[in-house]
């Protein structure tokens, strides 16, 4: 089978003079953990709910796993597993009794304690869920999309607001997902989280994808896998024109330059520039690849 | 873990929601307490205030002791008083009548108290036994003619609605609003499903609000049934499951639980007034009747009543059956049009 997990295309909704989505294409392929990076309100979740048949796009085409929306429902939802990135489960449903809940909508799926192990809350079975950490509720949530051992998994936000270490024990559950060949479409506003997970990723800003690719070849797309920040007395025009410099954007109190040999370009840098307040390096991410995008931050 | 599993470790998912419907509610205490302890108190507060006294016996001054001995009474409780202290006593109460002696025997008292008349009525039957009328005095206060008899029925269809509205009608709202809903919706669970473990939630629910009401009313106020047990659980149900249609219908459209606390509150209150709870629906002009008639709740409290106090059969409450099967079918059928799942 080849046919793409998802496809859509010119993907267009609109909210009265709101367009939340402004004629996206996407196309996630089998068994790649696909990510859909962008600042809030880029219109990611709405993106994500067509997707899952939750809302309805006001123009434009959507496949997933092959099937139509309106027409194959019926089997769609048996093979999908969602999480959505606002759900409160009952507070008062322990663990086990949610988890086995939703395993009762789905014909085939995996049995309770695999997920719950898989998730690592076996321990937290017969706790009532208002008494979970966010962490364990997250963790809950995306338990409660695995139970039916899904073709295709959709996050949308999974460790938005949850700490370090809940964070990387979200990613292992879906890096252990991936492992077993099944397709991820996921939303994140972090970029360390698209570029430890995905195999692609599509940066969304005000409803349209504004680049695609692997992390590895969007964040290549900046000509250097390092950039020096610097804020300086005086800062030259010709910074960029250096040698190991690829690229120079002005930000609000200096300057952020993108270098391919940090050992070359750095002495240049310093030789250059007159009277320096302040260095830094880093290595490129996609939220450079962003910010060199669109002049904005990530999380504003 | 990536072994296709058969449909052995499946639980049974009618099975799975009601349970979970069941565990949500015995886990809220609040609701518990609403659902079961509210009814109960209410019903002693009412059977108490409003319980069948003994007569209370007349209070009268004499000024005589041959008087008292002729007027002492059961009913009667003869004070043996001077004039000046009679007349005070009559002042302030503490005394309905005066008797002085005769010839004439007079009679001190003020009209326009119902009890001095009452005294004086007491007082001249004790006076001239020959002229007793020839009448017999039979006290109403047998099982099926008292106040509580009247409220207990009233009692049950005022829980069945409350219980029905909120427990429906809020509890679909708040999932609406906690996205739960949408959750559900995004999982291939079955839409009516859904819907059947709330009414089936309802209908247990009857099998607790029932015995706990009448066992209640008979223990404590002698409220038997004088109809058919089944028959009476029969209207229970047709009522629960229409206000089951109507707490689905407030809750079909609305985005947050205040909307659809007022939608309910809109619904009930009138109904606690106007559809013979706490006193019977004749009290209003008979231009109303033909609406009154036509609410579920006056529908199921008059059917309650036919059953528990005049033991009517089935016949005899159709139209009040007919109408709560109309107020199911027409709210389950717009509800379901209108219903936002998402
Ligand atoms: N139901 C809605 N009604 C009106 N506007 C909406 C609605 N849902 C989303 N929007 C708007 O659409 C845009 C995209 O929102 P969303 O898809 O939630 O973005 P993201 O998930 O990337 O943060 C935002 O401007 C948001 O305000
Ligand atoms: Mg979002």
């Amino acid at each position: 089978m080849t046919e793409a997990a998802v496809r859509c295309e010119k993907l267009v909704k609109r909210y009265g003079e709101v367009t939340a989505v402004d004629g996206l294409d996407l196309e996630v392929r089998r068994g790649e953990c696909f990510g859909l990076l962008g600042p809030n309100g880029a219109g990611k979740t709405t993106t994500v709910e067509i997707l899952e048949g939750l809302n309805d796009p006001t123009a434009g085409t959507v496949e997933v796993l092959g099937m139509r929306w309106t027409r194959d429902d019926k089997a769609l939802r048996q093979r999908l597993g969602i999480s959505l990135q606002e759900t409160h489960l009952p507070e008062k449903l322990t663990v086990e009794e949610n988890l086995r809940l939703f395993r009762s909508f789905y014909q085939r799926g995996r049995e309770i304690d695999e997920v719950l192990d898989l998730v690592e809350l076996r321990d937290k079975r017969r706790s009532w869920t208002e008494k979970l950490s966010g962490g364990q509720k997250q963790r809950l949530a995306v338990a409660c999309a695995l139970v039916s051992d899904p073709d295709l998994l959709f996050l949308d936000e999974p460790t938005t607001g949850l700490d370090p270490q809940s964070r990387r024990q979200l990613w292992d559950v879906v890096l252990g997902f991936k492992a077993l060949g099944r397709t991820v479409l996921l939303t994140t506003h972090y970029m360390e989280e698209a570029e430890r997970l995905c195999d692609r990723v599509a940066i969304i800003d005000k409803g349209k994808v504004i680049a695609l690719g692997t992390p590895a070849e969007l964040i290549a797309s900046l000509g250097g896998e390092e950039v020096v920040e610097l804020a300086a007395e005086v800062l030259p025009e010709d910074l960029s024109t250096l040698p190991g410099v690829r690229g120079a954007r002005r930000s609000a109190d200096g300057i952020a330059l993108t270098v391919e040999h940090l050992h070359i370009a750095l002495p240049a840098i310093l030789q250059r520039v007159r009277g320096v307040t302040r260095l830094s390096t880093h290595h490129a991410s996609l939220e450079d690849v962003f910010v060199h995008l669109t002049g904005r931050h990530l999380r504003e | 873990m990536n072994a296709p599993l058969t449909d052995r470790s499946r639980p049974n998912s009618l099975w799975e929601l009601t349970l979970a419907r069941l565990r949500l509610f015995f886990r809220e205490p609040g609701a518990i307490f609403w659902t079961f302890g509210f009814p109960l108190v209410l019903s002693i507060a009412l059977g108490i205030a409003f319980r069948n006294r003994q007569p209370e016996p007349v209070h009268i001054a004499v000024e005589s002791p041959e008087l008292a001995t002729r007027l002492r009474g059961e009913q009667i409780r003869v004070h043996l008083l001077d004039a000046g202290a009679a007349r005070t006593a009559l002042r302030t109460g503490k005394v309905e009548l005066v008797v002085q002696p005769g010839p004439p025997i007079v009679y001190l008292f003020d009209p326009t108290r119902p009890e001095s008349r009452l005294a004086r009525a007491l007082a001249d039957a004790a006076l001239h036994p020959r002229g007793a009328p020839a009448t017999v005095d039979k006290p109403v206060t047998e099982p099926g003619s008292r106040y509580i008899d009247f409220l207990i029925p009233g009692l049950i269809g005022m829980t069945i609605m409350s219980s029905g509205m909120w427990g429906i009608g809020y509890v679909v709202v708040e999932m609406r609003t906690r996205k739960l809903l949408k959750r559900l919706v995004a999982t291939p669970m079955s839409k009516a499903q859904f819907l059947w473990s709330f009414v089936i939630m309802r209908s247990l629910f009857l099998f607790l609000e029932l015995p706990i009401l009448l066992g209640f009313g008979k223990l404590i106020f002698d409220v038997g049934v004088a109809g058919s047990l089944p028959l009476l659980v029969a209207v229970s149900c047709a009522g629960a499951l229409s206000f089951a249609g109507l707490g689905l219908l407030v809750a079909s459209r609305a985005q947050n639980t205040q909307t659809v606390s007022g939608l309910i509150n809109l619904v009930m209150l009138p109904m606690f007034v106007a559809s013979g709870v706490f006193f019977s629906t004749a009290r209003f002009p008979d231009a109303v009747q033909p609406y009154l008639r036509v609410l579920p709740l006056t529908a199921l409290n008059d059917a309650l009543r036919a059953v528990m106090i005049d033991g009517s059969g089935v016949r005899a409450i159709g139209p009040q059956i007919l109408v709560l099967a109309a107020v199911t079918a027409a709210s389950f059928a717009v509800a379901l049009r209108i219903f936002r799942w998402r």
